[in-house]
């Protein structure tokens, strides 16, 4: 790649000569942007480099061709050592239109290369995006290194023996794209040939010319850097970015939704029970009812409800009835379940809840992410309503703490939540393949017998957990409900003084989870630090880069990553307090912050972004700097 | 309802040991009765029947039968029981609601789960009032009903729970009164149907809404007011000196009068389950210009929700093995060992 590929990290503590690239595709939400990326992953992971991907695309399907706002991007950041962030700034930005060039050239690293197609920068497309010169010609791009092509006629050339359209011949643009970024940095084709195969199956021309797009991409490649062709200063060469370190086993890429899926169905196992997940559609979280409704032979039921609270309901009844019960939304519709939640704690039946989480409120940001959920997820539900809440890190964490969250909510006869968000959902990364042989199982036995003195739904075990009776279970019938329980029997009971037990035993009995968490650890330095940052969910990657950074250059600053949000690990306070001062990034106003003053006391200090777009590195570095200052 | 073992039972073996706790004179003690009674009857077995409800006078019904219950949360126990069903499809599930509970908070749960049609038995007590908030008009209140949010009366137009049932899908739509001595035949023939029968129930709220169906309920102007249907009989009422004919030119159900008991002259239409035009020609009369139509007004089953359910989740599944290392390690992999990565 050009000379500048490298990026410039006076604190980067990699090994010598480890390197990483920034990658932006950018086009129309129409040009197939996700796709280009999510190959280019496949590829790059499949070349032993370590990746996260960051895609970014508009809530529209498919808005007006050409517009500012029916921008799709994809983000990939791949290197030879371990990458935790989709990358602080592009190096490289392909833009497909000038729509794609605005919103994204800002962004890209002063230096970096920009490829522009320019068969896409006439008069209107230039309108649309509101240019009123054409940026490729008039200089303005004078900080970034430019190469123009035009990708439309090379593509429109390379697929012309296949007599497609004009309309369908454009549409192998963006493979003609990939082709070329798979030269840039020497990857592999033929998977990408072999899936192009398997997803046009039925129209092998369309495959084809596809293909044939891709191979005109690569070739371009080649030919342009034989020949020295510098168009417009940009200078065409490629690269080649070592495999990363990885610890030996067998990996696969892998997105939040798919392992949060898989790791909701390994939790089902695990516990030895059939799982029925209750689900509405909703931007981010459908991907999950997506990929659990073809996975019947796990002994899966899918249902897309009426309504959320229909999706929580039905779920509630089929964990009464002795099913994992599971629903999953975002914000709006984690509110709309909030009265439903209340009734699976005052039934105490098990039951996970995921949300992925978005920027609100109300409708709010639909395809952007956002960690504001935090309060709805420990607080947001009428009365003294306690519920142990998970919050995974990234689309690895996402398979364990899933199952963790399927763990608590058997062995506790509790919801539970479990938190992720639009970054986490759509971000793919390598993933080393658990041996499921080594998961702990906790298989879950029912009440069946009945007792010697009268029956006792509400009677409890060691850890405050009341049993399972499967209606259907002779001899054992007994009514559960949304009233007030009495203590043991289950029956309705308004007295005070049994209101205030129950209620202190439910507070209890998820307090009391905390006794099967593992201690707080820490993600970087040591207790006693001068600074502390303290993080949560998908803030992992650039806290944790940035405090490691940090710490390489002799500062004296620890990391805290929290994933269990409620009950907090035992240890936490005595951790935090050993700090001289605390910092808390979130992409919220401060919802972490509050919870951890709340519990400890403890000067925990906001910082936040709330843009619908993750922290980068540089920004946590600079709050760091700051701090320490 | 299920294909199940029949077992024997008595009406002591449905009732618990808690303290019923509605107004005296409720219409809830009678249909509590009714099923009770009805119970043993069906060859019931406790321990496999489920009681659902959600939230009203109504809904505290499971709390005093002595099987599963389930006393859920405002308008969703047709979701509840929906997820009950899906995982246990052998459990015999009955779904207790009112007018608010099923047609306003739940309407679209009520309307979802009979398109869906789940086998279970929906028993809706319409007493046009919302009586455990104390008294407020309800959505099948008449237009102009006096109530503490409506001190002036009124003013939107009625749903017709029966109107709604048909329109919404369902394929068993049967009436009957609380005190009324068929209830109990009503129940039974709800619960030989497959599928989501759904029966609406005229309860006499006493506190709230007094005697409001009295001018169809009253036992010594039933014979006038009350049309039984019956499958395969002749829609007669007034002792056997009244019918309903089809106009076949305005596609209207009438009133005809029958001399000599020759009801075929007087062309009175002939009662059939599993005639939809009809049924929804009987759901939407107006009591005064017609009489009430009571017993089972629609009845023609198809297809479960669950049982379909179960069948794909079977088909999809037949000739798979449940391998999760399998399934975790879909797609594209490659393996690191410690000389780099091979694909």
């Amino acid at each position: 790649m050009a000379t500048a590929l490298k990026q410039e990290e006076p604190n980067n503590p990699s090994p010598e000569g480890a390197e990483n690239v920034v990658v932006r595709f950018a086009g129309d939400s129409g040009d197939g942007m996700q796709l280009t990326g999510g190959q280019f992953t496949l590829s790059t992971a499949l070349a032993g480099n370590d990746l996260a991907t960051f895609p970014d695309f508009p809530a529209e399907i498919r808005a007006p061709q050409g517009t500012l706002f029916g921008v799709s991007a994809f983000q990939i950041n791949f290197g030879s050592r371990a990458i935790e962030t989709a990358g602080d700034q592009p190096d490289v930005l392909i833009a497909m239109n000038p729509a794609a060039l605005k919103t994204n050239v800002q962004a890209v690293r002063p230096g970096g290369l920009v490829i522009a197609d320019e068969g896409e920068f006439g008069k209107r497309n230039l309108d649309k995006a509101h240019y009123e010169s054409n940026p490729l010609e008039d200089g303005s791009l004078a900080k970034w290194q430019l190469l123009k092509l035009n990708i439309s006629q090379l593509t429109l050339d390379a697929v012309k023996p296949f007599g497609l359209g004009n309309k369908e011949a454009l549409r192998c643009k963006n493979m003609w794209t990939l082709g070329l970024a798979l030269w840039m940095f020497e990857r592999d084709r033929e998977p990408v040939v072999q899936w192009l195969k398997s997803k046009f199956a039925k129209l092998p021309d369309i495959a084809e010319a596809n293909i044939a797009a891709l191979n005109a991409g690569h070739a371009y490649g080649e030919t342009a850097e034989i020949s020295g062709d510098g168009l417009g200063g940009g200078h065409l060469q490629h690269h080649k970015i070592a495999a990363a370190p990885a610890e030996p086993g067998t990996y696969r890429t892998v997105s939040g939704a798919e392992s949060l899926s898989l790791g909701l169905v390994a939790g089902a196992r695990l516990a030895e029970l059939p799982m029925f997940f209750g689900g509405y559609p909703i931007t981010p979280a459908s991907a999950i009812l997506h990929h659990l409704a073809r996975l019947k032979e796990f002994g899966v039921t899918t249902f897309q409800a009426e309504d959320e609270i229909a999706a929580i309901t039905a779920a509630i009844g089929a964990s009464y009835a002795g099913s994992l019960g599971i629903t999953s939304s975002s914000g709006p519709g984690i509110a709309l379940k909030g009265e439903a939640m209340g009734l699976a704690i005052m039934t105490e039946l098990p039951l996970v809840i995921v949300n992925s989480q978005r920027g609100g409120p109300s409708t709010g940001l639909p395809t952007k992410t956002e960690q504001s959920d935090l309060y709805q997820a420990v607080y947001g539900r009428n009365g003294d309503a306690p519920m142990p809440v998970i919050a995974a890190r990234s689309p690895e964490d996402a398979f364990y703490c899933a199952i963790e969250a399927v763990r608590i909510a058997v062995q506790y006869m509790t919801p539970v939540m479990l938190l992720t968000d639009g970054y986490i959902a759509n971000a793919a990364e390598p993933w080393k393949i658990p041996d499921v042989d080594t998961l702990e199982r906790f298989p879950v036995s029912f009440m069946t017998e009945k007792p010697e003195g009268p029956l006792l739904p509400y009677s409890r075990d060691e850890k405050l957990k009341r049993p399972w009776i499967k209606p259907g279970t002779p001899g054992l019938m007994h009514r559960i409900g949304g009233i007030e329980k009495g203590v043991d029997t289950g029956h309705i009971e308004y007295g005070p003084a049994n209101h205030q037990v129950m209620t202190e035993i439910r507070r209890d009995k998820i307090l009391g989870v905390a006794d099967s968490l593992p201690d707080q650890e820490l993600a970087f330095g040591k207790a006693g630090a001068k600074l502390c940052v303290v993080g949560w969910g998908s803030t992992y990657g650039p806290i944790h880069q940035a405090v490691a950074r940090a710490g390489a250059d002799g500062k004296d600053v620890a990391h805290v990553h929290i994933r269990n949000i409620w009950p907090l690990p035992k240890n936490l306070g005595e951790l935090l307090k050993s700090f001289d001062r605390i910092i808390v990034p979130e992409m919220n106003t401060g919802q972490l912050k509050t919870i951890l003053r709340d519990q400890y006391l403890v000067d925990a200090k906001p910082v936040n972004k709330v843009s619908g777009q993750p922290f980068t590195i540089a920004e946590i570095a600079a709050v760091i700097e700051e701090n320490l200052s | 309802m299920n294909e199940m073992t029949k077992i024997t039972t008595t009406l002591k073996d449905w009732e618990t040991d808690q303290e019923v706790r509605w107004c005296p004179g409720c219409g809830d003690y009678a249909i509590l009765k009714a099923v009770q009674r009805t119970m043993p009857d069906l060859g019931a077995d406790p321990s496999k029947t489920v009681f659902i409800s959600g939230i009203g006078c109504s809904s505290r019904f499971p709390y005093y039968m002595e099987t599963y219950g389930f006393h859920t949360i405002h308008g969703r126990a047709p979701a509840i029981a929906t997820g009950v069903k899906l995982a246990n499809p052998e459990l015999d599930v009955w779904i207790i609601t009112g007018d608010g509970d099923a047609l306003s908070i739940g309407g679209n749960h009520t309307m979802h789960l009979l398109r869906r049609n789940l086998d279970c038995q929906v028993m809706l007590f319409n007493n046009e009032i919302y009586g455990l908030t104390k008294g407020q008009y309800s959505p099948t209140s008449r237009q102009g009903t006096h109530s503490p949010s409506t001190p002036y009366g009124s003013v939107d137009r009625p749903a017709s729970p029966c109107a709604f049932a048909l329109g919404a899908g369902a394929r068993f739509v049967a009436r009957g009164i609380d005190i009324h001595k068929n209830l109990s035949d009503v129940l039974k023939a709800a619960h030989a149907h497959k599928g989501a029968s759904f029966i609406e129930i005229f309860q006499n709220c006493i506190v709230y809404n007094k005697d409001v169906f009295e001018e169809f309920a009253a036992k010594k102007t039933a014979a006038e007011t009350q049309l039984h249907l019956v499958d395969g009989e002749p829609m007669l009422f007034a002792k056997g000196e009244k019918g309903l004919t089809l106009n076949t030119q305005t596609l209207q159900l009438e009133v005809v009068d029958v001399s000599d008991g020759d009801w075929q002259a007087a062309g009175v239409i002939v009662h059939d389950v599993t005639n939809r035009s009809v049924a929804h020609m009987l759901v939407e009369m107006q009591f005064g210009e017609f009489p009430m139509a009571l017993g089972v007004l629609y009845d023609d089953p198809r297809p479960t929700f669950e049982a379909q359910v179960v069948a794909q989740n079977e088909a999809a599944a037949a000739g798979k093995i449940p391998d999760l290392q399998g399934l975790l390690s879909k797609g594209q992999t490659w393996t690191v060992t410690e000389g780099g990565p091979e694909l």
